[in-house]
């Protein structure tokens, strides 16, 4: 078991998400930035799905009440074992007692910590990730509190793995997201699709699992910001009436009546989830070939990460 | 029919630009007919008024081929396809100024008696066009004309679970507390989205929905029941 000593702002169970719930008005949850979360459970010998812990800004300070091995990713947020500093990116061992500490994120937003075993936590309409607002699975559907104790399901342990240091992303600078443009680019006159893929966006601090907010140029419509409500993709860049986008996320609304530009590509929308509010973003189209072609590109740099540091 | 990408995992099926029970049948049949072929690579689908959101995986399919593949499926996607439509009964209780907040200034707007609008809403039978927005809420049609309402000026910040309200030509039950537009009419008893339960939305696009008019008894009556899971929803 592990037990929540300080759970930090927002702490969640996540596995990769629900599937076939969105025709229903449920969204898929799961981890916000997938690469750090498969990671995390690879590097305690987890399936990628695995229930793992997302935490948001802060980290939790947990305790291990038996041995297990854990791993943590994401965020760069200073880690101890028993205030020892701690490596991230690699496998840890913990014997009954030990107590994890993760602070406040340096560069980044989402940390994981996976657990050998991974997770045992209901599942609820097929997944065992968290959608808070719905109060939908991981923990009674809510985020971590005080005093929680979480059981892993039995696992032998895991070889001790590494990720090595050139491999792990810097969530700084001024990130360039890939998007596809449409559904609706043409109700955006020209220069308001010139202005998100020329400008530079700064993230807003109301943004969540749901949606990123952004501030940036206003991107102009034709014909009006309503359209008749039809479905939101992952990466769906909605821009209301004000002509600010709001990249629509893991924990998005399934449906909705604004238009949308264009849509971020599903390898950079972990990217997104490690923006921090007030730094910044911008925005370059891609075909959707392109982006199939990258996609099975982020797929191999995942697996090569893998083997590499196992070898 | 137009094809509009949603990015490198999803592709919108156009199938009309109006809001009608005609174009939204076709698009539920699209998404039927897709499900029964399995065709490959798709992944789920979100029906909504005139257009089906297909989510794929480009590692089974490409762009180009699934397009083709639900092109070709398209010109038999019509009601004809589409399995019977359940009936649902949802109890509403109209009668309490309580849970009908809006039912007598939504009367007074639309020149009508307060037991005129409760009867005419209960009246009708109501499509469900898709499910959306918030987990488990319907999206209906069905509303006869005479109660056809532009929705409120000022949304309210928090409507409760459960409020059957109605907005322009359409009528919708609030499945979560809420922001909303709509002026509510009565209340269900019934959760259209219980996250404890084993199957947590009670509505499905295509289905169909009758209002039985209760009293605030039975409506306190039956809450209770759907507290203790000992209530079993009419469906036919």
């Amino acid at each position: 078991m592990i037990r929540i000593l300080d759970p930090g702002p927002q702490t969640t169970v996540q596995d990769l998400g629900r599937v076939g719930q969105l025709r229903y008005g449920v969204p898929p949850s799961g981890p916000m930035d997938r690469f750090a979360f498969v990671l995390a459970n690879r590097l305690v010998g987890n399936s990628d799905g695995a229930a793992a812990l997302e935490c948001t800004l802060i980290g939790p300070r947990i305790e291990a009440e038996a041995p297990c091995a854990i791993a943590v990713t994401g965020a760069d947020m200073p880690l101890s074992v028993n205030g020892a500093e701690a490596p991230r990116w690699a496998t840890l061992a913990l014997k009954a007692g030990d107590v994890v500490k993760l602070g406040p994120a340096r560069s980044g937003v989402r940390g994981y910590i996976a657990v050998s075993g991974g997770l045992d936590v209901p599942l609820v309409m097929g997944s065992r990730a968290t959608y808070l607002r719905g109060r939908l699975g991981g923990v009674g559907g809510r985020a971590l509190r005080r005093d929680d104790r979480l059981r892993p399901f039995p696992a032998v342990p895991p070889r001790a793995r590494r990720v090595a240091a050139r491999a792990i992303p810097d969530y700084g600078g001024e990130p360039t997201l890939r998007v596809v443009l449409g559904p609706q680019a043409d109700r955006f006159t020209k220069e308001g699709v010139g202005a998100l893929l020329g400008g530079s966006y700064e993230m807003l601090p109301q943004s969540d699992r749901m949606g990123a907010r952004l501030r940036g140029p206003r991107i102009a419509h034709r014909r009006g910001h309503d359209i008749i409500s039809d479905g939101i993709a992952l990466g769906s860049i909605q821009v209301p009436g004000d002509g600010q986008p709001i990249v629509l996320l893991v924990d998005r609304q399934s449906t909705g009546g604004y238009t949308k530009l264009a849509t971020v590509c599903s390898f950079d929308i972990g990217r997104i989830g490690q923006v921090r509010p007030g730094q910044s973003l911008r925005f370059r189209a891609l075909t959707v070939d392109e982006a199939h072609g990258l996609s099975r590109e982020s797929d191999a740099v995942l697996d090569a990460v893998f083997r590499e540091e196992t070898a | 029919m137009r094809f509009l990408p949603a990015g490198d995992l999803a592709v919108s099926v156009e199938l009309g630009e109006e809001i009608s029970v005609e174009v939204n049948a076709r698009v539920r049949a699209l998404e039927y007919l897709i499900q029964q072929k399995g065709l490959a690579g798709v992944v789920e689908m979100v029906p909504t008024f005139c257009a089906l959101l297909v989510y794929y995986d480009p590692r089974e399919v490409g762009y180009d081929a699934l397009c083709g593949a639900i092109a070709e499926l398209a010109p038999q996607a019509s009601t004809a396809v589409l399995p019977p439509a359940r009936l649902v009964e949802l109890p509403c209780c109209y009668e309490d100024p309580e849970l009908g907040f809006d039912l007598e200034a939504a009367a007074r707007r639309l020149g009508l008696a307060v037991r005129e609008l409760a009867r005419l809403h209960s009246g009708a039978e109501y499509l469900v066009y898709f499910i959306g927005f918030t987990p488990g809420l319907p999206y209906m049609t069905g509303m006869p004309e005479q109660i056809h309402i532009p929705r409120l000026e000022t949304p309210r910040t928090k409507t409760p679970p459960g409020s059957v309200s109605i907005g322009g030509t359409q009528c919708c039950v609030y499945s979560v507390e809420s922001p909303g537009g709509f002026w509510v009419l009565g209340r269900t008893p019934l959760r259209l989205y219980d996250p404890e339960a084993p199957d947590p939305i009670l509505l499905r696009p295509g289905d169909r929905v009758r209002f039985r008019p209760i009293g605030r008894a039975e409506f306190d009556r039956i809450l209770a029941q759907v507290e203790a899971r000992a209530y079993a929803p009419v469906i036919a």
